[in-house]
């Protein structure tokens, strides 16, 4: 994709992304919903036309190519699996009018319904299955195809958390069986986290930053993929801006703090206790405010609300403050 | 909601009126239909079934049917075609216009029957110089037939969501191969409630059809309103118009079947014109449900 937008009259959705996929990734546009990743995804299915830019498949730009002529593949949202046809019917729908014979169209049908395991259910209507099977089956139609790309607009969002959290499982080990490129529209930056090769985090139109999910976390390069992955915990010192993720802060007990450590005095502003965890947020002297969690591993702070407006200190490695951009926006608004 | 229950009486009430208003005289008619004497007296001095093989027998009466069947069928027919079309167009596809389209299909409806027949007639005779015929009929029929087909299935395209279109499209078939397999079968129950509804408006119509029908020609209406004031003849459209009443309920009553397992949209099929004026106005997203039962 080259420095692709998408106007709708005044309203900009998507303001010039430049975006290469690799064959074979499994690829995830993250980011909160008006943020152009979901617009992105139908211009590349074809069903919206860039306002300008380009859109290349494999080297080809497929511009003006109408829908039914791309090599691409999509999962809907709601699903679109067709009410008045059996689920093998759905699943052999794209061969049905490629002009598959029937017998070839049974059999690689049935295919797919087993490799997202639902061998068996061909002669059942989409209103006879449950959520996670109707997932299921609009998957299996979409890779029947063998698309050199598979979209999926948020497939597991009406889900709920049990089942997407084996969907998202599932998902991905179904990409390492087919091999074919992956991208994943979603506004769960846990998801993104799980499944990815790679993540795009979409703001307002552009994309802040594309990197692993293991850099997006731990190197957010801007205050907002900072604040939409995780905690945004951005601080300002000596003009210099800069996050740490929660788990990095320590609370220094009786002002003793290990060898390399920056410390700051502050004043515990909120706690929660969460089961695992204990998180607090610390208002610092120095200014701004930071999040920060301890595992409870010896003894829950049992009466977590005496300790609201106790003095503390905290520290971090200075390796662990990453700095970052003021990216477009800045929603969570600075510390 | 739960209605005390004196309000919940008042409605019961409210529903039986409304009932009984619409209802007794059909039924009064019905009676007069078997009635043994030819003169409308209450009650009937005896009760027949003579009438009803003399209706049956009677040679005007059935031409007049056999042309309201074919002025209906063929009506229908045309406003199934136009009617989806337009409806798939304003549905599915944004141009400049498309509200305005929308209201000026659905404003025949509302209009009073006798503009549309005096716009007719004028415009037929008068400036394309062609003679009434039952041609002319349909064409007067098929305006307001276009209405009913139109907001049943624009209804029914507004609920089925466009990403079966889009689906389709996305896996590789072409736009007439996701006409055929998605867009049509999911407007099936739509078409043919709204063609029965169409039927039945046309099969009724008096207005238009007096405005644009030939000389020696009846449709079914007009032959029961030209032999209304013979006495001798009456007892006979009384049976006539118990069939008529009995025939036109299979439609009804088919389109309301095929609407309520779909939970579609039923169209109107309107005695008050009035009532279709109501409906019809602004032309925006609620002129759809132009369900007049």
């Amino acid at each position: 994709m080259a420095d692709l937008t998408k106007h709708y009259g005044e309203v900009v959705a998507v303001a010039g992304i430049d975006l290469e996929i690799r064959q074979g990734e499994f690829f995830t546009m993250l980011g909160p919903s008006g943020s152009g990743k979901t617009t992105t995804l139908r211009m590349i299915a074809g069903f919206e036309d860039p306002s300008s830019g380009t859109v290349e498949l494999a080297g080809r730009n497929v511009g003006g190519i109408p829908p039914y002529d791309r090599a691409v593949n999509t999962v809907f949202q709601d699903y679109a699996l067709f009410p008045h046809m059996t689920v093998s019917e759905n699943v052999a729908y794209g061969l049905r009018v490629a002009g598959v014979a029937k017998g070839e169209r049974a059999r690689r049908g049935e295919e797919a319904l087993e490799m997202v395991r639902l061998p068996g259910y061909g002669d059942r209507k989409p209103a006879e299955l449950s959520g996670g099977q109707r997932q299921r089956v609009a998957l299996a139609r979409a890779i029947v195809n063998r698309p050199k790309v598979l979209l999926l607009d948020e497939p597991l969002g009406a889900l709920d958390l049990k089942l997407r959290e084996q969907m998202q499982a599932e998902l991905k080990s179904i990409q390492g069986e087919v091999g074919i490129t992956f991208v994943y529209v979603t506004h769960d930056q846990d998801e993104a986290l799980t499944m990815s090769d790679r993540i795009a985090v979409f703001n307002e139109g552009v994309i802040e930053q594309v990197s692993s999910p293991f850099k997006l976390y731990e190197e957010p390069a801007t205050e907002f993929v900072a604040g939409f992955v995780g905690v945004s915990n951005v601080l300002e010192r000596d003009g210099a801006r800069f996050t740490i993720r929660p788990e990095k802060i320590q609370l220094v007990e009786n002002g003793a703090a290990p060898d390399g450590v920056h410390t700051e005095r502050g004043r515990i502003a909120e706690i929660a206790y969460v089961g695992m965890v204990t998180r607090y947020t610390v208002s610092l002297d120095a200014g701004g405010k930071v999040e920060l969690i301890r595992q409870n591993t010896e003894s829950a702070a049992e009466d977590v609300g005496s300790m609201r407006g106790k003095e503390v200190v905290v520290g971090w490695r200075p390796e662990h403050a990453v700095a970052v951009r003021d990216g477009t926006t800045n929603e969570e608004g600075s510390p | 909601m739960r209605l005390s229950r004196r309000s919940t009486n008042l409605l019961r009430l409210a529903v039986g009126i409304g009932l009984a208003f619409i209802y007794i005289p059909l039924i009064v008619l019905a009676i007069y239909a078997f009635n043994a004497s030819n003169t409308t007296a209450w009650p009937p001095p005896g009760l027949t079934l003579d009438w009803f093989p003399k209706a049956i027998e009677e040679e005007f009466a059935r031409e007049a049917f056999v042309t309201s069947i074919k002025a209906g069928t063929i009506a229908t027919a045309i406003a199934l075609v136009l009617g989806t079309l337009a409806s798939l167009a304003v549905a599915r596809h944004r141009f400049f216009g498309r509200e305005t389209i929308s209201f000026l299909v659905i404003l025949p409806i509302a209009l009073p029957g006798i503009v549309t027949g005096v716009a007719f007639n004028n415009t037929f005779t008068q400036v394309l110089g062609i003679d009434l015929t039952l041609f002319t009929v349909i064409v007067g029929h098929a305006t307001f037939c276009i209405v009913v087909v139109y907001n049943n299935v624009i209804a029914r395209l507004r609920r089925v969501s466009a990403s079966f279109e889009e689906a389709s499209a996305d896996l590789g078939a072409h736009t007439w191969q996701t006409f055929r397999f998605v867009t049509l079968p999911s407007m099936r129950t739509a078409l043919a409630a709204g063609g029965l509804l169409a039927f039945a408006l046309s099969f009724d119509e008096i207005i238009v059809t007096n405005f644009t029908i030939g000389p020696g020609e009846e449709t079914l209406p007009i032959w029961i309103f030209r032999n209304l004031f013979r006495s001798q003849q009456l007892p006979i459209v009384n049976a006539v118009a118990v069939i008529v009443v009995l025939l036109s309920i299979i439609p009804v009553y088919l389109a309301h079947r095929l609407t309520r397992e779909e939970g579609g949209a039923a169209g109107g099929r309107g005695a008050g014109r009035g009532d279709r004026a109501g409906k019809a106005e602004g032309g925006g997203v609620e002129t759809e449900a132009t369900a007049i039962p």
